[in-house]
């Protein structure tokens, strides 16, 4: 069959959403469908701690529905994924093991980091542009109803991601209460978003401008682009004119979709402005809107078309601003914290563009099962952004660069000729090197107790694009990399990996021990090195006139974990005389 | 200034004032001299069923609002209580009008024509009376259930509008002789005169006359070979002896109620009201009589307890010099023979373009001939591959001009293809039996995803709804039954197909309902597409159809009750702001009603503006022409005629960026608040020439159509100097010739003479 769907369903805390997309020949992803209803997993998981039995009837009829729907398109493969109302449910287990008997689908619940890197995804996969975006420092927000996500970006690698417990439904909940009017509301979240945010700045963005901020989730993008008012379309069309008068030459091609209605922009424009002059005293209030090549509307406002909105928005309640931008009321509470929240954010990092995509986390999950189907080539490399994400962190923590850099080259060659050894993949050899990446980040806080603290930093620590358990896996590799390697049957303390991932710990260890020996002296002696792999022998040829005993000494007592491990004994050579015959090999 | 100057009352029309002027006007088609007189006893027959369904929906609704002392007043200053008695005058008005024209045009022309309505069971033959009196004996009687008042046995109850026989009856005396029927009203005469003496007790009595049995009895045909039909109630009159055998029948008449007894409140009608009748609710008077309508000679004694017992006023008696319930005449236009006197009856036809020569050609001549022998093929249609021609380009309808069967062949095709995914579909009324069905349920029997919505509030088709309904369900379908509190009445159809490419859907919508039959007599327009922003809208309508969230995005559509009205606000202002600008403005809009305040307001300020607006509204229209600075430039006619004019369709001239909607919504606050309707854009340039012509030829229209004048009187246009034009003959024309050029352009080319294309023949296969 030329054509494979996939449905991705979204079980999110106010909006349970199915979309089913379409990998065509041509390598390229399209929406064919998209069907959400609002649940409100949140706010009993808020209220109660776990969710409500009504509302799973709900879900598991609404689920069903999505079955059939499903079944309907014989779409391929699917995927079921819930996010922080089942994560922070204290009923979890039980709710997945009953949906799942219930409706036969099986379902995932999303770590938040798992989840994030879904909504990065999210929007690199669907939006062109987002490279070019993030090429200036860009932050991505994602405001739920617990936690806000902010990530990062900058010279399009990402630096950061981290989650501040501000949400919506949380805000409206917690600080209403407590205020007096609407004003007063609204300046309770604003000191609350002010103050968590201090530390946020102060530690990554620094001197950065952050020119670009991509708001996700919220509600805001539903606010803009439901708002099928046409004083909002004729302005939008106003500033699709403008955008054309400033890049006619360079953009028209991404906007061909539009040329029918070239003729009539002036036109509009004008009479637009004339209204505007003699009628309307909110000359600005529009929102410009980008027409992706595939038909996708990524709506951007400036600065001060958001702060003209908000100031329209926050004068208003939830039930006329429903009615107002023709929106379910029921998502219109959460509008104003969402407002309030983004517009903090605004302030305080100096944003000049705010862009709000609307896309959702079933774009990244259909995006990610396109590409590990081979349906789709990836736009962005998202290793790297795993990586330079790892590598930010282990700046914070003030670890030796050159050694990091140093001891990865040596872990990746080794991994690379014990492919046939130990069996590992492209995603295992990533953790190999973020757990080099992170090696040494204990030593910030105790210079005793590094593994311990390394491993504690690590578990803490959001690294966007990795799972729970990935990161654990990270986590322990570290840990083992300087203290004794406790075996499966020995853990005392429960882990939440099985005995499958415990076996990569062990052999990731393996490497890592090895590699961090062969620069004991954190001086890079041995940055000259071919690695061969014979029978039961891994030679290590270093070239270097340095003195390498305190490596060769390192190296011997992490030799025989290596061996009990892969059952091949390394062994450390060193050539004094550079050879220039002898086959260099270069990694990186 | 704007808002404030365009909601005087006066600046409207009363909607019942303007819907008794339309049937007015349909009773004008009834006495329309140039119309077979068959056809006029049909529109006849419309007008009083028409008036029948007014009083159920419309009077109820008002009387119910009197009742629960609900004084606000409609646009044009009305009380529900003044409401009511205007429509009392016009009511009673328009009765007289019915009766005039049945007794003195068409009866008497009828006869004229060979067929008599006896009307009265004494003016029959002995052979006629014999044959009556036989059918009588053996098919009347069996079914009656006489009954009668007395102290013992309270009032019964009387059907809504069922017809009935009233009847005066007094205990017989042993010295009574038995009375010839002939000489029942001699008798009469003297039972009421020893009534007068006050001796003689009377008892009533009734008996229904049973719907069960055809209400007109074929008599034997005259000598001349008139045919000759007597209606049940006078042959039930005449042997109403035996139906109280122990008492003398004084006096007896027909007489029919209607009961306020349907526990909807209009749709039409404020929300405010529902909250007021439902306080009031333990007030209300149950079943109600608001109109009570009996023969014009009706004992005084006989309507006094009528009245006293059925509890009605003066102003809701109707007195009907003639048979009461004149919808019988329907079923007089079916009797046979009189074919002369009817107008022929148009044969849809195949839609131009969709005469596929490359599918004809695959058919063999003699497999064709088989076929219609066998009377396998659909008339066309059947043969072509709908979903090719819809990707060929987009497909236009205009019913009944052209066939319904593309719509049906879309179902019919989808069921049976192995690629298609899904079908959904609005259904509102259906006929019964209906292909569509048939096909839904046949394709989910075929594995496909099958979603159907039923609208069960469908006006009077509830029961018939939830049959095929459960039909439906049994087969497979999954089956929708509307949203809470919302009609669905948009016109929609979506196949979802899986091709080389990819997922392609396919969209019909249209401006009337999935209806075979009703798609011969109703005007509608329609389109088939594949085009993707109309398939993606598809799929969310039936998403929010199904209960799910709203699309973050409509391409094209736009829906009541959310977004409609507020497209419709803002087309109508941007041409009264290009009117102010100076540029050209002109609005064309044709519908069923328009009612809708805020919409007459906005026409009103754009035509003050100087927009010029051209409206063609078959029904109420509440909108004022002439009014001088509000609406000058308006201009209102109606089209009635042999098709019920029922698309919807708007043209806004958008400063030369012309704009084509079609839509399944009136202008009319229950169209545009508390339904699910769909307004959408016709893009295609040539389907937007021929919604462009379908509008001139209706504007050109000097037969049929009336136009409205500043006093709310409607006028026929004078024809001096001009060329007659009746639209919907027009079109009938039309769609003959084109279909039957596209014919022969097709057999053109397949004849290799002709075409000098020379195709080898192929063995046939074994």
């Amino acid at each position: 069959m030329a054509v494979k769907l996939f449905a991705a369903v979204s079980i999110g805390s106010a909006v349970t959403e199915m979309k089913i997309f379409e990998f065509t020949q041509k390598r390229a992803m399209k929406e064919i469908e998209c069907v959400s209803t609002r649940i409100n997993l949140g706010l009993d998981v808020y209220e109660q701690g776990r969710i409500s039995r009504e509302h799973v009837d709900e879900l598991c009829a609404v689920l069903g529905d999505f079955k059939r729907t499903m079944s309907g398109y014989k779409v391929a493969a699917y995927r079921v994924f819930a996010t922080s109302a089942f994560r922070e449910s204290r009923n979890k287990t039980f709710l997945c093991d009953y949906i799942e008997k219930r409706t036969g689908l099986d379902i995932d619940v999303f770590t938040n980091s798992e989840q994030r890197f879904v909504d990065y995804q999210a929007i690199a996969s669907v939006s062109a542009e987002f490279e070019s975006i993030i090429t200036n420092a860009t932050a991505i927000v994602d405001i739920s109803g617990s936690s806000t996500q902010i990530s990062l970006f900058d010279k399009d690698k990402l630096i950061t991601t981290q989650n501040i417990r501000v949400g919506n439904i949380t805000t409206r909940e917690n600080l209403l209460p407590l205020s007096k009017n609407g004003e007063h509301f609204e300046r309770l979240i604003r000191e609350l978003m002010d103050y968590e945010l201090t530390g946020f700045t102060k530690l990554y963005q620094k001197d950065r401008k952050i020119r670009n901020l991509i708001v996700l989730g919220g509600g805001l993008s539903e606010m803009l682009s439901m708002n099928e008012t046409e004083e909002i379309r004729t302005l939008l069309q106003k500033r699709e004119a403008d955008i054309l008068k400033a890049e006619t030459s360079a953009d028209e091609s991404a906007r061909r979709g539009d040329s029918k209605k070239e003729p009539g922009v002036d036109k509009t424009e004008q009479s637009g402005k004339k209204a505007a002059s003699e009628k309307e005293p909110l000359p600005g209030r529009g929102t410009g809107s980008e027409k992706e090549s595939d038909g996708r509307i990524i709506h951007s406002l400036t600065k001060e078309q958001y702060e003209m909105i908000y100031k329209e928005l926050i004068a208003h309640t939830p039930g006329e601003i429903a009615k107002k931008y023709n929106l379910p009321s029921d998502m219109t509470d959460a509008i104003i914290p969402s407002a309030v929240i983004c517009r903090s954010l605004i302030e305080s990092f100096d944003v000049d563009v705010v862009w709000m995509p609307g896309f959702s986390l079933n774009d990244g999950v259909a995006y990610d099962y396109g590409v590990r189907m081979g349906l789709l080539t990836r736009r962005h490399s998202f290793d790297e952004d795993i990586l330079a994400a790892a590598r930010s962190i282990s700046k914070r923590y003030k670890t030796g660069q050159a050694h990091i850099r140093n001891i990865g080259e040596i872990a990746v060659e080794i991994f690379d000729h014990m492919k046939k050894v130990h069996g590992l993949g492209q995603r295992e050899r990533l953790l190999l090197q973020i757990a080099v990446i992170l090696h040494s980040c204990g030593k910030f806080i105790s210079l005793t107790d590094v593994s311990d603290c390394a491993y504690n930093i690590i578990l803490a620590t959001e690294i966007i694009g990795l799972s729970h358990e990935e990161r654990a896996i990270v986590a322990y590799t570290v840990k083992y990399n300087t203290s004794r390697f406790i075996y499966y049957d020995e853990l005392e303390t429960k882990t939440d990996l099985d005995e499958k991932e415990y076996m990569i710990v062990a052999k990731l260890t393996a490497i890592l021990r090895i590699a961090n020996s062969l620069d004991r002296t954190h001086q890079q002696k041995c940055s000259n090195l071919t690695v061969t792999l014979k029978e039961h022998e891994l030679r290590i040829s270093v070239a270097s006139q340095a003195d390498l005993s305190l490596e060769r000494g390192a190296f011997e007592e992490k030799v025989d974990f290596f061996e009990e491990v892969f059952n091949v004994r390394p062994v450390l050579k060193q050539k004094k005389t550079l050879n220039i015959a002898c086959v260099v090999f270069k990694v990186y | 200034m704007a808002g404030t100057v365009f909601d005087k009352p006066e600046y409207f029309t009363n909607r019942e004032k303007s819907w008794l002027s339309f049937n007015e006007r349909v009773l004008g088609e009834a006495r329309d001299k140039t119309i077979p007189s068959m056809e006029r006893l049909k529109f006849l027959s419309i007008t009083a069923s028409n008036l029948d369904e007014f009083f159920m929906i419309r009077v109820a609704s008002l009387k119910d609002m009197v009742h629960a002392k609900y004084t606000k007043k409609d646009i044009s200053g009305m009380t529900p209580q003044e409401q009511l008695d205007m429509i009392s005058v016009e009511a009673h008005e328009l009765v007289k009008q019915q009766y005039s024209t049945y007794n003195r045009s068409l009866l008497p022309l009828m006869k004229q024509h060979g067929l008599e309505v006896v009307t009265g069971h004494e003016k029959l033959t002995k052979e006629q009376a014999e044959a009556a009196d036989r059918y009588f004996e053996e098919n009347v009687y069996p079914v009656l259930t006489p009954m009668a008042m007395d102290s013992s046995r309270p009032f019964p109850l009387i059907r809504n509008k069922a017809l009935n026989i009233g009847a005066l009856i007094s205990k017989k005396e042993e010295t009574d002789e038995k009375t010839s029927k002939g000489e029942k009203a001699e008798k009469a005469g003297k039972a009421e005169k020893t009534l007068k003496a006050g001796k003689v007790h009377m008892e009533f009595a009734t008996v229904q006359v049973p719907s069960v049995l055809p209400r007109i009895v074929r008599l034997p045909d005259s000598e001349d070979g008139t045919k000759c039909v007597i209606l049940l109630e006078e042959l039930i009159e005449r042997n109403i002896d035996r139906l109280f055998s122990n008492y003398n029948v004084v006096c007896a008449h027909p007489y029919r109620i209607m009961r306020n007894a349907d526990l909807t409140i209009d749709e039409d009608d404020a929300s405010d009201l529902l909250k007021e009748i439902q306080k009031q609710l333990k007030k209300r008077q149950w079943g109600e009589v608001i109109r009570l309508e009996i023969e014009e000679n009706m004992d005084p004694k006989l309507l006094k307890i009528l009245k006293q017992e059925l509890d009605v006023k003066n102003d809701d008696i109707y007195k009907i010099s003639g048979p009461l319930d004149l919808t019988f005449l329907m079923k007089l236009y079916g009797i046979e023979g009189m074919e002369e006197y009817k107008q022929k009856p148009y044969q849809p036809q195949p839609v131009p373009g969709m005469i596929d020569p490359e599918a004809v050609s695959h058919i063999r001549p003699e497999e064709e001939r088989a076929a219609f022998s066998s009377g396998t093929t659909q008339g066309h249609g059947a043969g072509t591959d709908i979903f090719a021609q819809i990707r060929r380009g987009d497909i236009s309808l205009h019913h009944p001009y052209m066939t319904f069967d593309p719509v049906v062949q879309f179902v019919k095709q989808a069921a049976a293809d192995p690629d298609v995914l899904a079908i959904k579909q609005t259904l509102y009324r259906v006929s019964g039996n209906s292909p569509i069905v048939i096909a839904l349920a046949q394709a989910a029997e075929n594995g496909k995803q099958v979603s159907v919505l039923v609208e069960l509030k469908a006006r009077f088709d509830e029961e018939n709804n939830i049959n095929w309904a459960k039909m439906l369900e049994k087969a497979g379908c999954h089956v929708i039954y509307g949203l809470l509190g919302l009609k669905t009445h948009c016109k929609i159809t979506l196949v979802v197909r899986r091709e080389e490419d990819g997922i392609r859907r396919y969209v019909h919508l249209g401006t009337g309902n999935y209806n075979d039959s009703t798609a011969k007599q109703y005007t509608d327009c329609g389109i088939m597409t594949c085009q993707e922003p109309f398939g993606e809208d598809a799929t969310a309508v039936f998403n929010m159809l199904s209960g799910y969230s709203e699309p973050k995005h409509w391409n094209r559509l736009a829906l009541a009750p959310i977004w409609m009205r507020d497209r419709f606000m803002y087309l109508i202002a941007r041409e009264t702001q290009h009117a102010k600008d100076g540029l050209p403005a002109r609005i064309i809009a044709k519908m069923n009603s328009l009612c809708d305040k805020e919409i007459i307001e906005a026409l009103y300020e754009a035509s003050a503006a100087g927009v010029q607006i051209d409206l063609i509204i078959r029904g109420i229209c509440c909108l004022k022409t002439g009014i001088p600075g509000v609406s000058e430039t308006i201009r209102v006619r109606s089209i009635v005629g042999t098709f019920l004019e029922h698309a919807r369709i708007f043209y806004f001239l958008n400063d030369e960026n012309e704009e084509f909607y079609l839509a399944s919504a009136d202008w009319m606050p229950r169209n545009l608040d508390k339904r699910v309707e769909i307004l959408f854009p016709v893009e295609d340039p040539e389907i937007r020439e021929k919604v462009r012509h379908i509008l001139q030829i209706q504007l050109d229209d000097n037969v049929k159509a009336q136009v409205l004048q500043a006093d709310g009187t409607y006028e026929k246009i004078d024809r001096r100097g001009k060329e007659r034009l009746c639209a919907q003959e027009y079109f009938c024309e039309e769609a003959i010739r084109e279909a039957h050029e596209e014919k022969r352009a097709s057999e053109d080319a397949l004849d290799p003479v002709k075409t000098r294309r020379f195709v080898p023949a192929q063995p046939e296969e074994e």
